[in-house]
């Protein structure tokens, strides 16, 4: 079995990130950034009805506008579109002028039919359909164990509670899209992709161009967070407009469209009830929920990601009843969003387990190191708890004195983050230089970085000696980026074929040890040609199971409603650290990620017209610089378990967290994210409530 | 924000028409509004320029740019569309992420949200402009320094904000930083590195925080 070496000098060190000159510099080119000879702007021309019947879609004007070089409709043939911003017609020409002229002038023929954007509406009886075929409610997801309302008599507390969440937007900042060449010899596609192969499988199949035809490239992109697989509508408009206008076109989404079209993470509407025994055991636990996944939660329309989560979450309750449904709306499908499903579930179940704390008088810590089965997350709780001063800091909800009360909350998370099937290849030249080709994308995450520190381990070199090229389909395959599963699928494909690289050369030179200073001799006795080598992903070297807790500190302003966190203490084990500055960053970014989701983010869709009324920066809010809190992290770290992903449990329980801390704050509990100043105001009395979200029936 | 545009001549100012307007008697009041309309058609037969595309000469890194381009054209979709120079990152096109910021006469300016026709006359500063002799500036270097950057789609913007923050007051506070650094939105979080980064551009020591902790070690 390989193991990783005991002594490590790169692997868990701070090093630089390796394409970090690049990207200071301006010189790390993006899918939007290259610009291939005679290359052409494409835009998309989308629905502006929620739900219509397209009969005809006329794109002679927009062919007749100066500069533009090709027009193609989404689509042939009647159709019928279901939310507001579905894919119609693309344009592509000279300038962005020129396509923004062609825009204004298609005519459309369409018939508009009834729609529904709200969850609350599109669950009624006589709600308008979102798919002719099925009832907008999904078949129930049920999960049903022991005798629950006999167990909720036998508990010395039960408590209640209705939280909700959010439709949350991905908004990487740079926007989906692709800079695509369709040449008699093939297609070329510099996609902002999270998996390079499936979109050149999509491309092939959707194209009917044969797969070793069509070369994905993706050198940088610029975040993804899960909504950025498959070259999409997009990507096949642009592939065909590139086709008729013979000249390269690139595509990418305005900010605007980015809210339509992309993917989105689901509602969630939950009820809960939740008991204990009298030492405070979890005895009894009931969730009825609905959500909305837009027209993706039609079990018979197909589209990606339910709105369904995992419960009880992290807890195991022996008498369980479960029972989620999707509803479906007119509104762009969700698509995974970091840690799909997981911070939803948290905000709910941590919400109820500090409800069951407050009435049984227990420590809310205590609580939960009671009632994890987790070793390593009790273990994390005493840590966190310890260092983040919570026996001083916790108080009596609502007993914090004057107009700005401080308060804190904690809440957990469990994550996978293991991965496999990653194929790579490494090339030794006799002047010494190393290159290793593997084809996965680094998101930003680090795996670039990831890759040269565990081969300049390996190698006795320094991590600037490692040429790391990702993101080409015409390396070895790896997987798509998503459920962070990269670290724990590459960094053993790394570590084989340096392993298997370093022993080809020293066998081929008879050099004992080509290490380090050794090196250099050796690869020049190699002679005229390089030494390639392939490796893959091995077992033993990684695994799967993160867990992470964290603990929030906040001041709310009773008088604004303003909720400012004040700082967060994190405890995550990740295995075997391999690249301490990235993970870092990682956490920093999951942290702030979650508490964007607490605070400020939701998609606003507009009743009447079904059009989505938050599509911009101005009014969709995202974290700001100010809004950081002192960020405190500590890293577990367990190398005998391998390396695994971070990079979504991070951002799992900060929402839950923060959301108890404002609980404990006010001694009012507001159960719906985000906790706009609105929702702090009127839970407090001090405004008239809007119409709440009716709970399930 | 330069008030150039005043100075070059496209736009007669709302103050100087009141001033004309307001020195005659109200008698002559007809003859003076068409006085002024004569006086602004024969400017405007001058100064108009476009809709189609009209030469215009930008000052970018020290050298000249020299392009045809429709009056409408931003400065953003001018340096990214049709230059190479596309270190400026168009991210909301609305002025409210700063992913697009480059520097005006050393001032940050949202080049999505002026004209290239407006930038003319003007130094431009783009992140392709800021290393010297292939030197990378302290910013830059104070960016790796501290990871403060991970797609790296924000990060140009950041630099610039921060370069600009500095040139002027090479000694912010936190405070400062942040008020400067207000207008460019990040995704990724790195936001606690970018601070980092800043103040350690200007001199100030950093550290971190981050505990790694073995856990076979934990009680």
């Amino acid at each position: 079995m390989p193991s990783w070496p005991e002594k490590r000098v790169h692997i868990g060190s701070h090093a630089k990130r390796v394409d970090a000159p690049a990207k200071v510099t301006g010189a790390a080119k993006y899918a939007s950034d290259v610009q291939p000879e005679g290359w052409l702007y494409g835009m998309i021309f989308r629905s502006k009805w929620a739900k219509a019947k397209i009969t005809k879609i006329d794109l002679e004007k927009a062919r007749s506008i100066p500069g533009i070089k090709a027009a193609v409709l989404a689509r042939e043939g009647e159709r019928t579109v279901r939310y507001y911003g579905e894919e119609l017609a693309a344009v592509a020409g000279t300038t962005k002028q020129a396509c923004l002229d062609a825009l204004r002038v298609i005519e459309v023929e369409a018939k508009e039919l009834p729609f529904v954007v709200r969850e609350d509406d599109a669950r009624e009886e006589t709600a308008p359909r979102v798919w002719d075929e099925g009832s907008n409610v999904s078949e129930a997801k049920v999960k049903d164990q022991g005798e629950v309302d006999k167990a909720f008599g036998e508990c010395a507390a039960v408590v209640e509670g209705f939280y909700t969440t959010p439709v949350q937007l991905h908004h990487p900042l740079e926007t989906h899209g692709n800079t695509i060449s369709w040449t008699d010899e093939g297609i070329t596609a510099w996609a902002s992709t999270q998996g390079i192969s499936g979109v050149r499988n999509d491309l092939a199949s959707n194209l009917k161009v044969p797969q070793n035809q069509v070369r994905v490239i993706c050198e940088y992109m610029g975040g993804g967070f899960g909504a950025k697989f498959g070259p999409i509508a997009e990507g096949i408009l642009a592939a065909r407009l590139s086709k008729e206008a013979k000249a390269p076109v690139r595509i990418m989404l305005t900010r605007f469209d980015e809210a339509l079209a992309v993917g989105n993470r689901p509602s969630s509407f939950q009820k809960i009830k939740l008991g204990a025994t009298a030492d405070g055991t979890l005895h009894a636990f009931e969730l009825d929920s609905y959500g909305t996944a837009g027209i993706g939660a039609s079990a018979s329309g197909g589209g990606s990601g339910g709105a369904d989560f995992p419960a009880p979450y992290i807890y195991k309750i022996p008498n369980t009843r479960v029972k989620q449904v999707g509803v479906a709306t007119n509104a762009g499908s969700a698509r995974a969003f970091r840690a799909p499903g997981h911070p939803t579930a948290s905000f709910g179940m941590e919400a109820i387990m500090d409800e069951l704390a407050v009435k049984m008088n227990l420590d809310p810590v205590e609580l939960r190191i009671k009632n994890d089965t987790s070793e390593v997350r009790r273990k994390e709780y005493k840590l966190g708890a310890e260092r983040f001063g919570w026996k001083e800091k916790y108080k009596k909800p609502g007993s914090s004195p004057g107009p700005i009360k401080t308060g804190v909350g904690c809440a957990g998370a469990t994550w996978g983050g293991g991965g496999r099937g990653t194929k790579t290849e490494a090339q030794i030249s006799p002047d010494g230089s190393f290159e290793i080709r593997c084809g996965t994308q680094d998101l930003g995450t680090g795996s670039k970085t990831v890759i040269a520190l565990i081969a300049a381990d390996l190698l006795g070199l320094k991590p600037d000696q490692i040429l790391v090229r990702v993101g080409d389909t015409r390396y070895p395959p790896s997987g798509g980026s998503g459920g962070s599963t990269t670290t724990a699928s590459v960094a053993p494909a790394i570590y084989d074929v340096c392993t298997k690289a370093l022993a080809e050369l020293q066998k081929q030179t008879g050099v004992a040890d080509a290490r380090g200073e050794n090196w250099a001799g050796a690869c020049k006795k190699l002679g005229i040609n390089s030494l390639t080598v392939s490796g893959e992903w091995q077992q033993g070297l990684s695994s799967s199971g993160a867990g992470g807790v964290q603990f929030a500190e906040v001041e709310v302003d009773t008088e604004t409603g303003f909720t400012k966190v004040k700082k967060i203490t994190c405890v995550q084990d990740g295995g075997l650290i391999v690249s301490k500055l990235t993970c870092e960053s990682q956490v920093n970014g999951g942290i702030i990620m979650g508490i964007g989701y607490a605070l400020y983010e939701e998609r606003v869709m507009d009743k009447t017209s079904g059009v989505v009324l938050n599509p911009n920066f101005e009014t969709y809010k995202l974290t700001g610089l100010s809004d950081v809190p002192e960020i405190d992290i500590v890293l577990l770290d367990m190398p005998e378990r391998g390396v695994i992903g971070i990079g979504e449990p991070v951002t799992i329980p900060t929402a839950g967290a923060v959301a108890n801390a404002v609980a404990n704050a006010l001694g009012v509990r507001i159960g719906s994210l985000p906790i706009t100043p609105a929702r702090v105001l009127e839970a407090l009395g001090k405004v008239k409530a809007a119409t709440p979200a009716a709970a399930p029936a | 924000m330069s008030d150039s545009n005043l100075k070059d001549g496209f736009s007669l100012s709302r103050r100087s028409f009141l001033k004309n307007f307001g020195t005659s008697a109200a008698v002559a009041a007809t003859a003076q509004v068409e006085a002024v309309a004569q006086e602004l058609e024969k400017v405007n037969a001058e100064k108009v320029v476009g809709p189609g595309a009209v030469p215009i000469t930008l000052q970018v890194n020290g050298k000249p740019l020299k392009l045809q381009l429709e009056p409408r054209v931003t400065l953003l979709e001018a340096l990214r569309n049709h230059s190479p120079l596309t270190g400026a990152k168009e991210v909301c096109d609305r002025g409210t992420c700063g992913a697009c910021t480059v520097l005006l006469d050393d001032k940050p300016v949202y080049s999505c949200s002026k004209l290239a026709i407006e930038a003319q006359n003007l130094k431009i500063t783009t992140i392709e402009g800021l290393a010297e002799n292939g030197k990378l500036s302290p910013v830059q270097q104070a960016f790796i320094d501290q990871d403060a950057l991970m797609c790296g789609f924000c990060t140009p913007g950041f630099i610039l904000s921060v370069t600009a923050l500095l040139k002027k007051n090479p000694h912010p506070t936190a405070a400062e930083v942040h008020h400067a650094c207000s207008g460019n939105l990040c995704r990724c979080g790195t936001y606690p590195r970018v601070m980092q980064a800043a103040l350690k551009g200007a001199g100030v020591p950093v550290t971190g925080q981050t505990e790694v902790i073995s856990y076979a070690k934990l009680a």
